[in-house]
């Protein structure tokens, strides 16, 4: 009796808890398709025609497929890059210890550490005189360079955990180096690679700082997009909803078919 | 041969970051101390440590640290404390599991412009705002948030944000917790507080290191919840040491001061940088 109880109190709370929590998104989705006029009528609705004008004007307003687009490139770029760099750096400290290794991935970390707010004017007076400011590049590299530690930490973890007996076993019947990873390692840490650039198109899809202070018409991806709807324009509710629906729903639903690696890479290996 | 191809492997990545990491900090530290203001061409001399005085002096300086530290330890208790919470709800089975979950760990994958402006708008607006209203049903008078608390504001919605990272890091970590240990421990008559006590928070501390440092490293540098809810106001309020060096950077043109001020902020990062790498430095063997 009190475990049919028990049972049903926490579905209930739990049910409440997720439903409370996800609600301003759902808010946000509804408001999206309502009229402005809905958008803040007093009291909320919740049953209305759904109308899809907002989109269109969304649309209208300012070319949505071009940061969207600058978006795509920007996040995928930086994520493709880092992956280059960081996984021979992960696989060497790994498999090749030294002393220094600790050193290296501490060093690493702590690069992370430093504000992006403390590079931003460097960064800045470099774009300018390199005549990268507000283009594609300049935002690729930043995020590549601002997401690599966290890259090596997670693909370091993901590669220890593959015991070196496997990787002695290869050597000794006289695989490459490029053998030994591509037919060994590659297939045992397939899941910790891909949790590593999932996380990593998730942060420069979301990044706003540098995206904010390095570009504005040309090269602006949706953070700069919406971050121009705190303007008076966004005192439209139903059009912000629309934008912002439109620019964070491609990450959402990515992120809710990845949950599962996302979460097993991001906890470099210390939580089992 | 094998000495050199680790080495090389290793390079790139350690370049890139050597770059990353020097070339902004030497010219943060050359534009510290000159006089260099966009609004004032022309050459910079030499100011010394005039700057650095002026950014400690600044009597935004002080509320900015603290506002940082309360910012960072509300928001990190909140989503540990919490989160431990709703991940002990989740961890027996129950109908719908999977899609709460779902549901649980949405507001992590939202972009912060886009946080700020659901808040700012569509919850904690004083008339049209959803808050508002749940207050103005129950008969109470509606909280012009961002204006009356506005750090309390931005640490409820970056803390809404980091909820469920913090949750799903120990859901995970919690389905590793041995069951046989749990189930003898019950047999010999530990309550659930006793167990929860001394198996399951043991369990959960190392899950608890890494939620507190990644956090940081992102916390640290918030800066667009703040930029388009409140600016930092009303006042200096809800202004952290990022944004106030943005402020001196891109408000008021002033470089050398800024530059100053970032200085203080990598400094104040590394001493974080310090407890937080002797705190996981454990878990990396």
């Amino acid at each position: 009796m009190a475990t049919t109880f028990f049972f049903f109190a926490r579905t209930v709370l739990a049910w409440g808890a997720a439903l409370l929590l996800f609600f301003p998104l759902g808010w946000l989705f509804l408001t999206a398709f309502k009229t402005e006029l809905q958008a803040i009528a007093v009291p909320p609705l919740f049953l209305f025609e759904p109308t899809l004008d907002n989109f269109a004007e969304v649309q209208r307003r300012s070319d949505y497929l071009l940061y969207a687009r600058n978006s795509l490139v920007t996040s995928v770029g930086s994520t493709l890059i880092g992956l280059a760099i960081a996984v021979p750096a992960a696989y060497s400290m790994a498999f090749f210890r030294t002393r220094r290794t600790r050193d290296i991935l501490m060093w690493m970390l702590s690069t992370k550490m430093m504000p992006a707010v403390g590079a931003l004017l460097p960064v800045y007076v470099l774009a300018q005189t390199a005549g990268l400011l507000d283009t594609l590049t300049v935002l690729t590299v930043v995020f590549t360079l601002s997401n690599l530690p966290i890259m090596v930490w997670m693909l370091y973890s993901a590669f220890k955990d593959i015991p070196g007996e496997i990787l002695e076993a290869a050597r000794m019947d006289g695989a490459s180096l490029w053998g030994e990873f591509r037919h060994v390692v590659l297939p045992l840490s397939l899941g910790g690679i891909a949790s590593t650039g999932l996380l990593c198109l998730v942060l420069s899809w979301n990044e706003a700082f540098w995206a904010l202070n390095l570009s504005s018409a040309k090269a602006g991806t949706l953070a700069t997009l919406i971050a121009s709807y705190s303007s008076p324009e966004g005192l439209f509710w139903a059009k912000l909803s629309a934008a912002s629906l439109l620019a964070i729903a491609p990450i959402v639903v990515f992120g809710w078919f990845s949950q599962k690696q996302l979460v097993q890479g991001l906890t470099f290996g210390a939580v089992k | 041969m094998t000495r050199l191809l680790p080495r090389a492997l290793l390079a790139p990545a350690v370049g890139a970051l050597l770059l990353w990491m020097l070339v902004p900090l030497l010219m943060t530290v050359y534009f510290s101390v000159v006089r260099y203001n966009l609004l004032q061409p022309g050459d910079h001399p030499f100011v010394g440590l005039e700057n650095f005085t002026y950014f400690v002096t600044d009597p935004d300086f002080g509320p900015a640290v603290w506002n940082t530290l309360v910012f960072l330890a509300s928001v990190v208790l909140i989503t540990v404390v919490l989160g431990m919470g709703l991940a002990l709800l989740v961890d027996a089975p129950f109908p719908g599991r999977g899609i709460v979950r779902v549901l649980l760990i949405s507001p992590f994958f939202v972009m912060p412009a886009v946080n700020a402006l659901l808040w700012k708008h569509m919850m904690m607006n004083p008339i049209y705002g959803v808050l508002a209203q749940l207050s103005r049903g129950l008969g109470l008078e509606p909280v012009d948030w961002l204006t009356h608390a506005p750090l309390f504001s931005v640490i409820v919605m970056v803390a809404w944000q980091w909820l469920p990272f913090a949750c799903l890091i120990f859901i995970t970590s919690l389905q590793s917790l041995d069951r046989e240990q749990m189930e003898a421990a019950r047999m010999d008559g530990a309550g659930p507080i006793q167990r929860f006590w001394y198996l399951t928070l043991p369990h959960l501390a190392r899950p608890v290191a890494v939620v507190v440092m990644i956090e940081m490293i992102f916390l640290l540098a918030v800066f667009a919840e703040i930029a388009i809810t409140t600016a930092g106001g009303p006042g200096n309020e809800s202004t952290n040491l990022t944004y106030l060096i943005f402020k001196q950077s891109l408000l008021s043109f002033d470089v050398g001061v800024a530059s100053a001020g970032a200085l203080f902020a990598v400094l104040l990062a590394n001493i974080v940088a310090i407890f937080l790498i002797r705190m996981v430095g454990k878990s990396l063997d």
